[in-house]
């Protein structure tokens, strides 16, 4: 457990809902969810979640943290917006599911396995290097995520969509050394640390 | 229309469904001149198209006819049907409306023999019936209608089938050419009692009435339970005549939705289970009746009523607001997707026929009242210093079932009786 989360665990002992309202985006609004449960039925991935919206709602609303902040429910959104769009309390769901993930991940305790969650990361890593996306480095990331041996044969399969895009100069393979940046790197660079300075700044209070 | 008397301690009541006549009844039987304008061609409102209330399932036309006959014999009562308040202005105790009176074509002498219907071919949706069926283009609104008098659809006028008419009938009452009338009148008090309005289902889009023939509304549920209404009182459902055994009622269509009305329309649950009675009522046993709800609101004494239905081994209930409905293109029977809460089991439920608990708007747009008056955010009227002399009554004041409508129209006489006798004592 790091650091932050045992201080969170002491700061809102069984009082969870306070916690999430404190601390996740938009957490204020799961109070106000009146277990209707059309969030829930309208997700087009709702089947696969272990949670739907609802019951996480329901779940923090009974204490039950680590399930909650544990679980990959939230992770498997994919922000097609409709349970906002028909949550008849208008909460904003989506925000919501990645504000709980944004603190999972804030305290160290998120699943360290879930593929929207690896993605996410390999994304923010590469964007925050350059200022742009590097699209060949991403891909080639993502496809060596689960391990040499499986990205080989990932690679292999997605070989004609790949060179597809090399005709058609979607994909560059210029990108595999340095890529394209921002025209000011350093100041990109030292903006995102300030942002991240004054992020943890906010946080600890 | 010049023989109408009014002054400024006579009452104007603006609507004649059961919350106007109530006020107009309350008022003119402690002799007080009154004046109603409905805008349909009878009066009795939409109690008219009800087959049973709650909870006690008697018959609306009873006490209807009982108040039918109540305004017939009471002189102080002025009726004008086929009319609207166009413009109002004034202040309490000196009020001038004008009123615009649409031709019925058809005068005094009609008998309601039914000879002008039995000449005509057109046909036009019937309103009564929500447009569930056509009705002739002379037409009885329905049998009891008040007054007992036919109409002349104003879109015959000009076409032979409007001359057939006239000459079928032996007692000279067509008239085609009766013209549309503006008339100005005096009141010292206002009743509002317009009414309320189903809220248009075709909004709800993930329910798909515009869409699938088998999803309807609670009103036409309602239409269906009358032997002489759109199915000749069968509950059948509308894409292929099949009888509707398996019926799904989903409470909150529209209301208590930030994204439709804001409020909860406080009739529709005690309106599905007293619909759910109807199931029973026409297939006994065979009968089977799922209600998908947020949760059931039925207050105080209708909680009995609430808890009979829930013993009935043929009704279950489930805690859940329906996500969609598609349709299952084979048998065209409506499929209900959601999730419930209690066990968060995800459902894909089929059923023959989907009735829709649609939620109460007020029947005027906020915005056009003919006169300044104070409304909440749903449109309803509030009761405020400011309205003056102008008080709303049953549904235009909130969504209300018809006890509480009754109840809401009798206070509103009250007050406007009030104002007037205040102008009396002035005029000595």
């Amino acid at each position: 457990m790091s650091d932050t989360n045992t201080g969170m665990v002491e700061k809102y002992r069984n009082n969870f809902l306070k916690e999430v309202e404190a601390n996740v985006e938009e957490g204020e609004w799961v109070k106000m969810c009146m277990q209707c449960g059309v969030c829930s039925g309208s997700c087009p991935l709702g089947p696969h979640w272990d949670h739907p919206p609802q019951e996480l709602f329901m779940m923090i609303r009974a204490g039950k943290r680590d399930e909650v902040l544990e679980s990959t429910s939230m992770w498997m959104c994919t922000s097609c917006y409709n349970c906002i769009v028909r949550c008849p309390r208008e909460l904003p769901i989506t925000h919501i599911m990645h504000g709980l993930a944004h603190y999972a991940t804030r305290l160290g305790i998120e699943p360290k396995n879930q593929p929207t969650r690896k993605f996410a990361q390999l994304f923010w890593n590469n964007l925050a290097k350059n200022g742009r996306v590097n699209e060949l480095w991403l891909g080639v990331n993502l496809y060596f995520m689960d391990g040499f041996v499986n990205g080989i044969k990932v690679a292999l399969g997605m070989a004609g969509i790949g060179l597809g895009m090399l005709k058609a100069k979607r994909l560059s393979l210029k990108e595999l050394v340095g890529g394209h940046t921002v025209k000011d790197k350093k100041g990109f660079q030292a903006m995102i640390k300030k942002a991240q300075e004054l992020e943890a700044a906010r946080v600890d209070n | 229309m010049s023989d109408i008397v009014a002054t400024n301690q006579t009452i104007l009541v603006v609507g004649g469904g059961i919350s106007g006549m109530t006020a107009a009844l309350e008022a003119a039987e402690v002799g007080k001149q009154v004046i109603l304008i409905e805008k349909r061609p009878f009066i009795g409102g939409r109690v008219s198209q009800l087959y049973k209330y709650f909870p006690k399932l008697c018959f609306p036309t009873c006490g209807l006819e009982i108040n039918q006959r109540r305004m017939n014999a009471n002189k102080n009562i002025t009726v004008l049907t086929m009319s609207e308040v166009t413009n109002l202005q004034g202040e309490a105790g000196n009020y001038t409306a004008t009123i615009k009176i649409s031709p019925r074509h058809v005068n005094a002498n009609c008998t309601a023999c039914g000879a002008c219907a039995d000449a005509v071919e057109a046909e036009f949706d019937n309103e009564f019936n929500y447009n569930m069926d056509k009705r002739k283009g002379a037409y009885l609104a329905y049998n009891m209608a008040q007054p007992q008098r036919y109409v002349i659809d104003p879109r015959m006028i000009g076409t032979d089938d409007a001359q057939k008419a006239k000459d079928a009938c032996k007692f000279d009452a067509v008239d085609l050419d009766m013209q549309e009338e503006t008339i100005e009148v005096k009141a010292g008090a206002v009743v509002w009692a317009t009414g309320w309005r189903p809220y248009d289902a075709n909004k709800i889009q993930p329910y798909g009435y515009d869409r699938i023939d088998n999803v309807i509304t609670s009103v036409e549920f309602e239409r269906m339970m009358d032997p002489f209404g759109p199915t000749g009182g069968k509950l059948v459902r509308p894409s292929d005549g099949k009888e509707a055994k398996n019926v799904a009622f989903i409470q909150c269509a529209g209301s208590r939705d930030r994204n439709y009305l804001k409020h909860c329309s406080r009739i529709c649950c005690m309106a599905s289970l007293k619909q759910s009675t109807y199931v029973s009522e026409k297939y006994g046993d065979e009968a089977e009746v799922s209600i998908y709800y947020i949760d059931i609101r039925a207050i105080d004494r209708f909680d009995d009523f609430y808890q009979r239905v829930q013993d009935d081994p043929n009704v279950s209930f489930i805690k859940s607001k329906v996500a969609n409905i598609v349709e299952n293109k084979e048998n065209g029977n409506p499929t209900l997707n959601g999730v419930d809460t209690e066990g968060y089991n995800r459902y894909a439920n089929e059923h023959d026929l989907v009735v829709l608990a649609v939620g109460m708007e007020p029947s005027v747009d906020k915005d056009t009242f003919p006169i300044e008056i104070k409304v909440n955010d749903e449109g309803f009227i509030e009761q405020d210093e400011a309205n003056g002399g102008v008080f709303a009554a049953g549904c235009s004041s909130d969504a209300l079932d018809v006890n509480r409508a009754v109840q809401s129209a009798t206070a509103s006489a009250l007050r406007a009786i009030q104002v007037v006798n205040r102008v009396a004592q002035a005029e000595g």
